[in-house]
């Protein structure tokens, strides 16, 4: 399904790259502003400023200090840092694979960290208390094992045909975990609560300690993939001619899929499995902004920040203060979405 | 959005400029016991409500739906939401499940949180109530609900005849055939009249809720049968009697089938006594 390539030999402009960072700032103050507790722009702002060094900003009230510093700002950070890789990560995959409906849990990645926290959850006993190392590793650990596996039963086919076996493979790989996941599941139902929990996605008990875990790994993820922006549009062009221009396409490739695995690994590990954000950010941005990689990668990061905090606004206050999983929000913003990218890039041709 | 971002700034001048005022929370009036306590387990508002603790409590879940006059809201105990928990500023949250570790959260804002996990036999109950007791102020009305709850049941039990203890039971979970082994809270009242679940070899040393076959029911020929799905699932005598190759079943042969409400069947307060008495009613029958 490849398109013919509209590549314009432009960067980020200075208007995009402005419109989308304030669209990140306002996303974050919304977040912080917005919540079950009523508290004051002027406490909110204390809470978070307090802890700049050298701004000699005082402490709010104990009880906003804690609201904001405690529950809402991890909340926001995380999901800031999990909508950037998720965004970035899917905006990559779809110019390494050259498909528009690519999202980063093509490899088996989503499948690998469901069954890896479903292990976890199910045979460690302390797994699911507030600060545990032990779901977010397992689920790492599991996607980055599935994603091996994937890339290994690709590779196999040989070169030529190795995008089209990746994506078979990583198919493959979604159906085996999802199989061996309900296997388990299903043998400790006592715990089914708590994995469905997890496989949901959401940031409602997000802590420091999450942001923690998982910002090293998008930092260094992120960099990779913006450092090869350039790259990604001079694959679109095609494998053929990628060579002819210079680039080591296998190890192009592989450099792009690694980079864009850990850092999806990462953000699956602490935020559970949020669909579509990969999709619906690259696509709006290649709308709005440009088709090159040069604009869309670095756009993409900073614009998926702020539409997953802003979604995460939306899943805790629309049924206030039930709390709607996340997933549900950006599938009901996503599915239609889908649709419309599929009609418009057959009807491009 | 530029405004909010006007705003930000105004404030960040404003702060610089001018000397912070101090911004101690006032000083709350500590009593000796929790005035202000949320429970978010339904067994816990029950237990609370009959020892006495009633006025005490602020707010409790959303399936918390006995005693009536419970102050019921839209919290949940399942998906629960920090913020607006801690929007009621409670003094005490009672929790039985603690998905995500959400509890250290609710800590870390200053607020007490007692986990008091589902019991899985009697003594684990009464333990329950007392500690409620203990936490509210309550000693005497906790003493006094275990005691009476322990009268009660030493005489629901007497008044089973001996012919009619080590009676085979089902206890239907779901209308596909989830069951509860003796080693669940449910399963220990069962114990007490001395009757054999019939589900105590299917279950696991990690999973003591399995699902049966028809197949195997009909061939363990249970002699009672409890059905606790008659809320959700819409079970009855009828139905179960109804269902193909059952009518050959002791139980229903002998109409020894009872429909319990799901709740009572499902948690462990002062309402087992209840479920008991109707188990009891129907092993004299017939």
């Amino acid at each position: 399904m490849e398109t013919t390539p509209r590549v314009e030999a432009r960067g980020v402009g200075l208007r995009a790259g402005l419109v989308t960072a304030v669209f990140l700032v306002a996303a974050i103050a919304v977040g912080l502003a917005v919540g079950s507790v009523h508290i004051g722009l002027d406490s909110i702002f204390r809470s978070v400023f307090s802890h700049v060094p050298f701004l000699h900003v005082h402490r709010a009230a104990a009880f906003d200090q804690a609201v904001v510093w405690q529950l809402r700002a991890p909340r926001v950070a995380l999901a800031a840092l999990v909508g950037g890789m998720l965004a970035v990560a899917g905006a990559s995959y779809q110019g390494v694979f050259r498909n528009p409906l690519c999202d980063p849990y093509l490899l088996g990645v989503a499948g690998g960290a469901g069954l890896g926290a479903t292990l976890a959850i199910v045979y460690a006993a302390a797994a699911t208390a507030g600060s545990s190392w032990t779901v977010p590793l397992a689920a790492f650990a599991g996607a980055i094992g599935a994603v091996v596996v994937t890339y290994a039963l690709g590779r196999s086919v040989g070169a030529a045909h190795m995008t089209g076996a990746l994506v078979l493979a990583g198919v493959t790989m979604a159906t085996f975990t999802a199989a061996v996941q309900t296997f388990v599941q299903q043998q400790h139902t006592q715990q089914l609560q708590n994995v469905y929990a997890w496989l949901l996605g959401g940031f409602s008990t997000a802590t420091w300690h999450d942001v923690a875990i998982c910002a090293p790994y998008v930092a260094a993820s992120a960099l990779v993939l913006v450092l090869h922006r350039r790259v990604l549009d001079v694959l679109s062009l095609g494998d053929d001619e990628a060579t002819s221009l210079g680039i080591d396409v296998g190890r192009a490739r592989l450099a792009i899929v690694v980079a864009a695995t850990l850092g999806t690994a990462a953000a699956v590990s602490v935020s559970g499995l949020i669909a579509f954000v990969g999709i619906i950010v690259p696509h709006t941005i290649r709308l709005l902004v440009s088709t090159s990689y040069r604009a869309v990668i670095p756009l993409s990061l900073v614009a998926g920040a702020g539409f997953l905090v802003l979604t995460d606004v939306v899943a805790r206050t629309v049924l206030s203060p039930a709390e709607l999983p996340i997933g549900v929000v950006t599938a009901f913003l996503g599915a239609p979405f889908f649709a419309i990218v599929l009609r418009t890039s057959r009807t491009a041709r | 959005m530029q405004r909010h971002a006007l705003a930000v700034v105004a404030a960040l001048v404003a702060a610089l400029a001018v000397v912070s005022l101090s911004a101690a929370a006032p000083e709350q009036m500590r009593s000796a016991h929790p005035h202000r306590i949320i429970s978010l387990s339904p067994t816990m508002t029950e237990d609370l409500f009959a020892l006495g603790a009633g006025k005490q409590v602020i707010a409790v879940d959303d399936q918390s739906n006995y005693p009536r006059r419970a102050p019921r809201t839209s919290l949940s105990g399942f998906t629960p939401n920090v913020e607006a928990i801690a929007n009621y500023h409670p003094d005490l949250v009672l929790i039985s499940y603690n998905p995500s570790g959400f509890a250290s959260k609710l800590r870390d804002l200053g607020i007490k949180v007692v986990n008091i996990p589902a019991a899985t036999n009697l003594k684990q109950a009464y333990a329950e109530i007392l500690q409620l007791g203990r936490l509210t102020g309550h000693t005497t009305g906790a003493n006094a609900v275990v005691h009476s709850m322990k009268t009660r049941l030493a005489a629901i039990v007497r008044s089973v005849p001996a012919s009619r203890r080590h009676l085979r039971v089902y206890h239907e979970l779901d209308p596909t055939y989830y069951t509860a082994t003796s080693k669940t809270f449910i399963g220990s009242i069962y114990n007490l009249f001395g009757f054999k679940d019939i589900a105590n070899a299917a279950g696991t040393t990690t999973n003591q809720y399995p699902q049966l076959s028809a197949e195997y029911i009909v061939q363990q020929n249970p002699q009672i049968i409890v059905l606790a799905d008659t809320k959700c699932c819409q079970q009855t005598e009828a139905t179960v009697a109804a269902r193909a190759g059952w009518s050959n079943i002791a139980a229903v042969k002998h109409g020894r089938v009872v429909g319990i409400d799901d709740d009572v069947a499902s948690r462990w307060g002062p309402r087992i006594v209840q479920f008991a008495r109707a188990v009891a009613r129907i092993a004299r029958k017939g």
